[in-house]
């Protein structure tokens, strides 16, 4: 059937067949990664309900659909037939664009993330400096918004949250760097590879240790979730935005969770490979694997949103600034250090 | 060379579903719901005040301290990228010139510190 309809004449055009059909190829392919994304953000808020709501004795969504499993959908209708408020004061354009920039950032990182081995949409080598440079510029979206809108608490929201993810940016690019001197290469697929004798989260663990906790700053997620604290700032930078423009900074803001967690199970806990390369383990196909260890570090931000009461501005600073970036500092040091001396450096 | 644009492609693509994606959604929304602004709705939120002067006004210069360090200290981490990369190959050599570039790093660290930019009361 497909061979056949790829013998079509029309496809045999040099133009078609060198240009069209690859271009279709990728947009498909792009729509693969898209669509279960989506999926994935909004059946991450309605787990993130559930499991909040069973930590403190709860039932959570049970009212649309069985087990209130249609809740997401009956939440994006909802946003969606809202009507977007455009405040006199802001900057229109700004004010639209930036909800935009987080919701595209969010999703065009994922145009290098391996799913498996060779199951990758860029497998570009560069891919670390990509991820990096990326969740860089969503730091634009959250200053735009809070300047846009031309109100006191998003613009209090803003510079908070901006601080905020520069911080902790700086240890992220410490911790990225112990992981580069493990590997020797910065592709995404090579990282994974130099896991295959040991996990990185278990030599490197204080530094897996820094990387999840920076990550939750880094999202804005509790206990550093100063930003949008509702108790003294309502909302921080997005209090002035309602319907789609809204939720298109959630559903940035969850797509960044779950990139987030795609990181940190790609540089520390070996990606698509199972835990021992042996038989009932390796039965289970490396997609399994890596949607697993996604699970897992998303459960421990839900989990960590369930217990920890906010942290002070002044601790969260410092935490940043003067335990977490001298010692990833030191770090670096350290294992540049020990490979150096024992000669475990990868040579290209 | 035309390679290694063939493997930015697909990035160029998906960069133009995902604006198409987000101005769709927003669009969308705006077009087929009823929009009825009125005076009360699009002014700035401030809980139920009048707001009381513009809110573009000052700020805490602790922010920009803060913006200028991050660009020391990213800057330092751009120049470690290509160090990790090729550490094998460059050696003891390789190894400790930027053990010297941290260190004179870390004196201006350490000079911040005591100073007290990091503090925040």
């Amino acid at each position: 059937m497909l061979e056949t309809l790829l013998a079509h004449p029309y496809l045999a055009h040099p133009f078609v067949a060198g240009y069209v059909v690859p271009t279709v190829i990728i947009v498909v392919q792009i729509l693969a990664i898209v669509v279960p994304l989506l999926v994935a953000v909004a059946y991450l808020t309605y787990a993130e309900r559930k499991v909040i709501a069973g930590m403190q004795l709860r039932k959570g969504p049970n009212v649309v659909g069985p087990f209130g499993l249609l809740q997401p959908l009956a939440d994006g209708l909802k946003l969606f037939a809202k009507e977007t408020i455009l405040p006199a004061g802001a900057n229109k354009l700004l004010f639209l664009m930036a909800p935009m920039l987080t919701f595209i950032l969010s999703l065009i990182a994922w145009a290098v993330i391996p799913f498996d081995q060779g199951l990758v949409l860029a497998d570009i080598n560069v891919g670390v400096l990509y991820l990096f440079a990326i969740s860089s510029l969503g730091v634009y979206g959250v200053i735009m918004a809070g300047w846009a809108s031309n109100s006191k608490y998003a613009f209090l929201g803003a510079l908070r949250s901006a601080a905020q993810m520069v911080s902790y940016e700086v240890s992220i690019g410490f911790v990225i760097i112990t992981v580069l001197l493990c590997v020797g290469s910065l592709n995404l697929t090579a990282i994974v590879e130099a896991q295959r004798t040991i996990w990185f989260a278990i030599p490197l663990l204080p530094m897996f240790v820094i990387f999840f906790v920076s990550t939750l700053a880094e999202t804005n997620r509790t206990p550093f979730d100063l930003p949008e604290g509702e108790s003294e700032i309502v909302a921080g930078y997005f209090v002035e935005y309602s319907s789609m423009a809204f939720a298109l900074f959630f559903l940035g803001e969850y797509a960044n969770m779950i990139l987030m967690s795609g990181m940190t199970s790609i540089l520390f806990l070996g990606g698509w490979l199972p835990p021992l390369d042996i038989a009932p383990f390796n039965w289970i196909p490396g997609p399994i694997w890596f949607f697993a260890k996604i699970s897992l570090v998303l459960f421990c931000f839900l989990w960590v949103r369930a217990t920890f009461p906010r942290y002070r501005y002044d601790q969260l600073m410092r935490l940043g600034w003067k335990v977490f970036l001298p010692f990833s500092l030191f770090w670096v040091a350290l294992t540049a250090g020990v490979l150096v001396t024992f000669d475990l450096l990868p040579k290209a | 060379m035309t390679d290694l644009l063939a493997e930015y492609l697909p990035i160029l693509i998906f960069l133009v579903i995902a604006v198409g994606l987000s101005a769709v959604m927003v669009a969308a929304s705006m077009i087929i719901v009823p929009q009825k602004p009125d005076s009360e709705k699009v002014s700035a939120y401030e809980c139920g005040f009048e707001a009381f002067n513009d809110s573009r006004g000052q700020f805490d210069v602790r922010f920009y301290l803060v913006a200028i360090l991050f660009i020391i200290f990213d800057l330092e981490v751009a120049f470690l990228f290509p160090w990790a990369v090729s550490l094998g190959n460059i050696g003891i050599f390789g190894f400790w010139s930027m053990m010297v570039f941290l260190g004179v790093l870390t004196i201006g660290f350490v000079y911040e510190w005591r100073k007290g930019a990091l503090e925040w009361e």
